[in-house]
């Protein structure tokens, strides 16, 4: 009779086991979990870990010394090149290795086999973006060069010997969490990952689909005042006054432009689900040694990206005995991408250019598989993508490729319930392209030539390249291969069917908007538009003006410059936007119609002193009350199709507002009564005073309080826990100092071309990826504070130093 | 004295299994099943030696780790279970998980002796 118990509690015993080494829906199993072998507890890391050692690996040609400073940056000491990246591929991979994963894997539109079937429609359109055909062609680009591919090659290679070695229980928590495993690298991975880049900072600069629709409705000359090309208050890039060349390519229009392009009335229903921030831009800036109090240059930067945990960034030393180079790398990818050498520093900024248009397609049927083009019909490349899906069955999709790129959106993928016209994408990222090699020649190059050689190779995205040499230069270049457009291409779908509206050529490298050493000792760039009209090219784009306004105000009046100036402009708080408009705002409120809590508002806005700190209660009320007067001016008028046509920008409504007040758009067209100026403001002033009201009893009046500057993990909302947020900070998308909730200053960067180069940096996280480690956001509050930290640029006899906390000894096996 | 004997060496049992890399997460659920065979005791006392050695085991490694990482992790995944962040539930409760799975072990083990002592 004793049997029955043995055999219950047996089955128990067993039955318990399996139950806990099973995942329960989205439960990972809480046996391996919890197990303080395998589970989350393995990736607590002691605070007093040792991060040297010395390790034996294939693929090395010679030995490596990594020297870890106390904050885990590692400065890595090589003989060669390819030593130098298979380091760089190990360290990325041993402390961010989820976030590469992650990345690629969304990148190629592979989201769904981690998170399951809510990321299919991410996929499809990530496929039909044509993301990984972009990195396949700038794959081939980059093996084509045998001593550049054995770069990539050695970059996989020190991935991979860290994934090899990793065992279940030393898995980032992520991968235990979501119950997967890290797959091997590849070049082509690599290359995904710039394509990522590529995606942030030039998917979302064209509106070609909010813009046909805007065009339905709105007659030319308003499309001309709602969207102009050139802002009256422009402080372009390139100085004023600048002569610029003739153009070497005049783009034709085609002769059937009128009917077909400008006056075609069809509206689009397509609308992509997942656009990069329109503030992905950056600032940088650089001043020559005649407005420094050293006579030498000094260059900043700060890229304004998705504030994520852990950083986009990841901060390194890379030194051969020919080359060394120190700033930001991208997990993912070799190379130092924002940084400097012992002799020259660089930045990027976004340069918001329109390289992606769209064009229409007419298939002969249902299969898509031909398309009329020139006369005739004409096959085209059908691509099946296959789409895997966490715990289901794949999904199919086939998209049919043309001589224009792929068919993003067509019957089969389109966000209306009815069929809708089909349309290609051509994308400046899928041709064939090297931007490595760029990063590779700028953490060599030692002069001005070599940097403008290097930049050459730069396509897409477009950025602005700022320079500064220890020779003395400074300089600018907008680089990248633009499309040579006639006047209004590229604004709106374009008709597909004949070769007459593709692009005719592309801008001279020569004739990119560019400036070196110019007199007045600075030059900037903070996305607005790179030249003024008297630039003979078409160069629509997304460009923001405020800021480079303001940082050149500043720079222009600055004197004997010290790195501490510059990071006083990086924190600046200063709200330009509302300088210029807050007169008018106040100009057009009737009082009489205030209540008391209203009228205590607009005291406090009337009194704002531009500041947009952490504690300001005036930018709070600025930001509501003006979004709403924008939304009450607008809305009416962009609803009048949908899906919405595009939203003129602040920078539009701010210029008209200033020179009229008879501002037609004021009228709601929606209410039989002609709404002025003034009551179209008092109406948003009074909106906005009752939400500001609401968000005071809730204690979030203050700026930071009612913005919640946060920084969430690379799973966002599955994994609160491993955010940080509400951070004292202020600042906005238009202001210098750019914090908006999420987003902002990824990397501050200030870099004094002294001897020595006394450069400073900061980024809001740590190096490391891991949670559990102290390294994963040891700056934030550097950073929260507005503080940096020196970048020690470490020379052959700093190898002993006290600096030097932890040194990993690489060896070839 | 064998209730304590019992419970070290769960415990040891429990704590060297964990620190061997070769075997599996439930590797100690067999060494607390032949642990309450070797030693034998009613099944209440085998049931409540293996659940307080695992839970020692699993609960002291635990709590090991999360002193030397000074609970910078355990702050955070205590948010990911309804325990309102707090590092010390979350510690007993891995020890918990390890003593149950300690305890069914050696109470089947228990069982398991008494049978073969009947039939001697």
């Amino acid at each position: 009779m004793r049997i029955l118990p043995f055999f219950c509690s047996a089955a128990i015993t067993i039955g318990l086991v399996v139950v806990l080494d099973r995942p329960l829906g989205k439960v990972p199993p809480l046996g391996s979990f919890f197990s303080p072998q395998y589970g989350f507890w393995q990736n607590a890391e002691p605070v007093n870990q040792d991060f040297g050692g010395a390790l034996s690996l294939q693929g090395l040609q010679g030995p490596v010394q990594v020297y870890f400073d106390d904050r885990l940056v590692p400065h890595v000491f090589a003989d060669n090149d390819q030593d130098l990246y298979f380091v760089q591929g190990y360290l990325h991979a041993r402390f961010r290795l989820f976030q590469i994963d992650l990345q690629t894997r969304a990148a190629a539109g592979r989201a769904s086999e981690l998170a399951g079937s809510k990321a299919i429609n991410f996929d499809r359109e990530q496929r039909r973006l044509g993301m990984v055909y972009a990195a396949e062609n700038a794959l081939k680009e980059i093996e084509a060069n045998p001593q550049f591919r054995s770069l990539f090659d050695a970059y996989t290679a020190g991935v991979n010997s860290y994934i090899d070695q990793l065992t279940d229980a030393a898995l980032p928590i992520e991968y235990k969490l979501l119950q997967c495993k890290p797959e091997k690298w590849s070049n082509l991975k690599t290359a995904l990952l710039l394509k990522m880049m590529s995606k942030m900072l030039s998917a979302g600069t064209e509106n070609d689909l909010a813009n046909t629709n805007a065009k339905s409705v709105f007659m030319p000359d308003e499309l001309q005042q709602l969207y102009p090309q050139v802002p009256d208050s422009l402080l372009p890039i390139v100085p004023k006054g600048t002569i610029f060349p003739k153009p070497a390519i005049i783009p034709i229009k085609p002769t059937d432009a009128d009917s077909l392009y400008f006056n075609n009335k069809s509206t689009v229903t397509a609308q992509t689900l997942d656009r990069p921030d329109p503030g992905n831009g950056s600032n940088n800036w650089v001043v020559a040694g005649s407005k420094t109090q050293s006579g030498y240059p000094i260059l900043a930067n700060d890229p304004h990206l998705e504030l994520s945990l852990p950083s986009i960034w990841f901060e390194i030393q890379l030194k051969t005995p020919t080359h060394n180079s120190y700033g930001v790398s991208l997990p993912g990818s070799p190379f130092v991408v924002i940084g400097f050498n012992d002799s020259i520093a660089w930045g990027v900024t976004n340069s918001q250019r329109d390289v992606k248009d769209y064009y229409e397609i007419k298939f002969k049927d249902e299969t898509r598989s031909t398309y009329w083009f020139n006369g005739e019909w004409v096959p085209a490349k059908m691509r099946i993508e296959e789409i895997k899906i966490k715990d289901s069955l794949s999904v199919f999709d086939t998209v049919a490729y043309t001589v224009f790129g792929p068919v993003q959106f067509d019957n089969r993928f389109s966000n209306a319930a009815a069929a809708d016209r089909n349309l290609a994408v051509r994308w400046a990222a899928h041709d064939p392209s090297n931007e490595g090699l760029t990063f590779y020649k700028l953490n060599k190059a030692h002069n001005y030539t070599e940097y403008e050689e290097a930049i050459q190779t730069f396509t897409c995205p477009g950025q602005n390249f700022i320079f500064a040499s220890r020779a003395g230069d400074i300089a600018i270049w907008q680089q990248g291969r633009f499309p040579a457009r006639w006047d209004g291409q590229g604004l709106y779908v374009m008709p597909g069917q004949d070769s007459s509206y593709l692009w005719q050529g592309y801008i001279p490298q020569q004739e990119n908007p560019h400036a070196i050493n110019p007199e007045r000792g600075y030059l900037q760039s903070a996305n607005q538009r790179a030249a003024d009209g008297t630039y003979p090219y078409f160069i629509p784009g997304s460009y923001i003006t405020a800021r480079g306004v303001r940082i050149d105000n500043k720079l222009a009046a600055m004197s004997g410059i010290t790195p501490q100036k510059m990071m006083e402009l990086h924190a600046d708080y200063f709200n330009i936007t509302a300088e210029d408009i807050r007169p008018v705002l106040l100009a057009n409120i009737d009082e009489g119609q205030l209540n008391v809590k209203e009228r205590e508002f607009l005291e406090i806005f009337r009194n704002w002193d531009f500041l947009a700190t952490p504690d300001s209660k005036g930018q709070t009320i600025f930001q509501s009350f003006w979004d709403t007067v924008q939304v009450s001016i607008w809305k009416d008028e962009i609803s009048r199709t949908s899906p919405l046509a595009t939203w003129p920008t602040e920078q539009t409504t701010i210029e008209w507002l200033l020179r009229d007040t008879v501002y037609r758009y004021a009228d709601d067209i929606n209410t039989p009564q002609v709404e002025t100026l003034a009551m179209t403001v008092t109406t948003s002033f009074k909106k906005a005073a009752s939400f500001l009201q609401l968000k005071e009893a809730e204690g979030k009046l203050t700026w930071s309080r009612f913005m919640n500057p946060s920084l969430y993990h690379l799973l966002k909302d599955a994994l609160p826990a491993f955010a940080r947020k509400g951070l004292s900070v202020g600042g906005y998308g238009n202001i210098v100092n750019a914090i908006k909730h999420s987003h902002g200053p990824s990397w501050r960067m200030i870099v004094h071309l002294v001897d020595g180069i006394e450069a400073y940096g900061v980024f809001p996280g740590g190096q490391s990826g891991n949670p559990g480690s102290r390294f994963y956001d040891n700056n934030l509050s550097v950073w929260e504070k507005g503080e940096y930290n020196r970048c020690w640029y470490m020379r052959e006899n700093d190898r002993s130093s006290e600096q030097v906390k932890w040194v990993l000894q690489f060896n070839k096996s | 004295m064998k209730f304590s004997l019992s419970v070290i060496l769960t415990m040891l049992g429990g704590i060297g299994v964990s620190l061997w890399a070769y075997t599996p997460w439930w590797g100690f659920v067999p060494v607390a099943f032949l642990l309450a065979l070797i030693i034998h005791q009613v099944p209440a006392k085998a049931f409540a030696s293996g659940f307080l050695g695992m839970l020692l085991a699993w609960g002291g490694l635990s709590w090991w780790i999360d002193w030397q990482n000074t609970s910078l992790l355990s702050k955070q995944v205590a948010f990911l279970f309804p325990l309102q962040g707090s590092s010390a539930a979350l510690i007993l409760l891995t020890g918990i998980l390890g003593g149950i799975l300690g305890g069914v072990a050696a109470l089947a083990g228990s069982y398991l002796r008494v049978i073969k002592s009947k039939s001697e």
